[in-house]
């Protein structure tokens, strides 16, 4: 891995996003709508908006990311562009770290509009600092952008990319406790749960909502979302095989 | 001079059907080999096998002294692939300076140039026309003025004057010491390698020059040619 190469990569990733002003428009524009619904639909009940605002707003960044990666990675493969990088000094690690950090940027612009206008113009209510609502909603963009680049290899097409979001991402957003409590749930889903790394990107987030104070059980959060986008790009290198059949 | 190129028993298979069958042959820099073949006879497979990026290849394949697919070759090795693999979404020049920034070139302009790209230089690359696109594609790998340039049909979709013109390409730089494998269906480009290598189910049916070729067999025409050696080997 060399830095110039890893820059140059995410600057090209940036560049084709740049191409595409209806996809920024969407990645930007559409949280900050959603927040807005919500806002209005609790109109008369603003405790229900302060309890699921907060994990939305780290709910945003990771389905806008695993979306808009495993498509663009799936792009990268189907238009014979990564045989082609992978027959030059292209390493495995440029290209992945060049995505995350192209799309982290993307994220980090996402999080601070939809945090600005949930924060002071929804007069959404959380305990925590505005900068580790930033943090943790940028380490759940990485999240999102390491398993769409994992994931994406297994897609052969676009329609079946799209439909990894209903298969891998829902089924960790009905078990992480945003719609139900934990502890209600059956013994089995539980141990799901606690297996799945949105639950803990939830819970640091309700964490946030909840108390200003940097607990050891939000630097588990975070490290567990951390790990697991660490984990996830690891993986993710091993899809990346320079010989294929 | 060192070869360019050493294989030998060089044998493919996929899913056990017998893709290439015991091929041993060298390439020599200064040349141009033209790979002339049927569809699906092979050409593809052969060419990926050099570059390092064919799984299953059995026998042993050396190019420029290094095992194919080494690390250390990747700067040495420019690989056209038959659908040009650029970005459709920027600019020609961008995509050169991506690829330049990965191989580590700084020769953007002068490829440009090369391509007979230069006035397209901004235009983005889905607006190009096939041809253009494929000229595209072929500048990324003469970004690092490899050794060894493997093209898979480099001409196809172009017009008779740019067909000239990267031949004339081809032409300059094996005059400075490249070596180029170009594969092709179109046979009445053979006429301008210096060595032909007639492909067919795997297996080399023929190796010479143009000339020797058409001698040895009669032809009037490396067409004739292919057609009277495959009908002699069925």
């Amino acid at each position: 891995m060399t830095a110039r190469v890893t820059l140059a990569t995410a600057h090209r990733v940036l560049t084709q996003l740049r191409r595409d002003p209806r996809t920024m428009a969407l990645m930007l524009v559409v949280p900050l709508v959603l927040l807005t619904l919500l806002r209005y639909v609790y109109d008369d009940r603003p405790q229900v908006f302060d309890h699921v605002g907060g994990p939305l707003l780290a709910l945003f960044p990771f389905i806008t990311m695993f979306l808009v990666t495993s498509v663009a990675m799936l792009r990268e493969r189907t238009s014979g562009t990564l045989e082609r990088l992978l027959t030059t000094p292209l390493g495995r690690g440029d290209l992945l770290v060049g995505y995350a950090l192209a799309f982290g940027a993307v994220a980090l612009l996402q999080t601070a509009l939809a945090s600005t206008v949930a924060l002071w113009l929804l007069g959404l209510d959380l305990a925590a600092s505005p900068a580790l609502v930033v943090v943790l909603a940028l380490l759940d963009a990485l999240l999102g952008v390491a398993l769409g680049l994992f994931l994406s290899a297994f897609a052969r097409s676009e329609f079946q990319a799209v439909q990894f979001l209903p298969a891998f991402v829902l089924p960790q957003l009905l078990l992480c406790g945003l719609f139900a409590p934990r502890h209600s749930m059956a013994a089995v889903l539980r141990w799901l749960s606690d297996a799945f790394p949105l639950t803990y990107a939830v819970d640091g987030m309700q964490r946030l909502t909840a108390s200003g104070e940097v607990t050891r059980g939000l630097l588990t959060d975070l490290a567990v979302v951390g790990g697991a986008s660490l984990l996830a790009l690891v993986l993710g290198s091993w899809t990346l095989q320079r010989q294929s059949a | 001079m060192m070869n360019s190129v050493e294989v030998a028993h060089l044998s493919v298979s996929r899913g056990g059907n017998a893709v290439l069958r015991d091929l041993s042959f060298v390439l020599r820099p200064g040349q141009i080999t033209g790979l002339l073949g049927p569809s699906g006879c092979g050409k593809t497979t052969l060419l990926r096998a050099l570059v390092g990026v064919q799984r299953g290849v059995r026998g042993t394949v050396t190019v420029l002294g290094e095992p194919a697919g080494s690390a250390r070759l990747r700067r040495r090795v420019g690989y056209v692939t038959q659908a040009p693999a650029v970005y459709a979404d920027l600019s020609v020049v961008e995509n050169l300076r991506y690829f330049a920034s990965v191989l580590g070139s700084g020769r953007v302009e002068e490829v440009l140039q090369q391509v007979s790209l230069a006035d397209r230089r901004d235009q983005l690359v889905q607006t190009l026309s096939g041809g253009e696109r494929a000229r595209v594609s072929l500048a990324t790998a003469l970004l690092s003025t490899p050794e060894l340039l493997v093209l898979d049909e480099p001409t196809v979709g172009l017009d008779p004057v740019l067909r000239r013109d990267l031949w004339q390409l081809f032409r300059r730089l094996v005059d400075e010491g490249a070596c180029l494998l170009v594969s092709s269906h179109v046979m009445d480009e053979a006429q301008r390698c210096d060595r032909l290598l007639l492909m067919r189910n795997g297996r080399f049916v023929a190796d010479a020059t143009p000339g020797k070729l058409l001698e040895t067999t009669g032809a009037k025409d490396v067409e004739g040619a292919f057609l009277a050696l495959a009908e002699a080997a069925a």
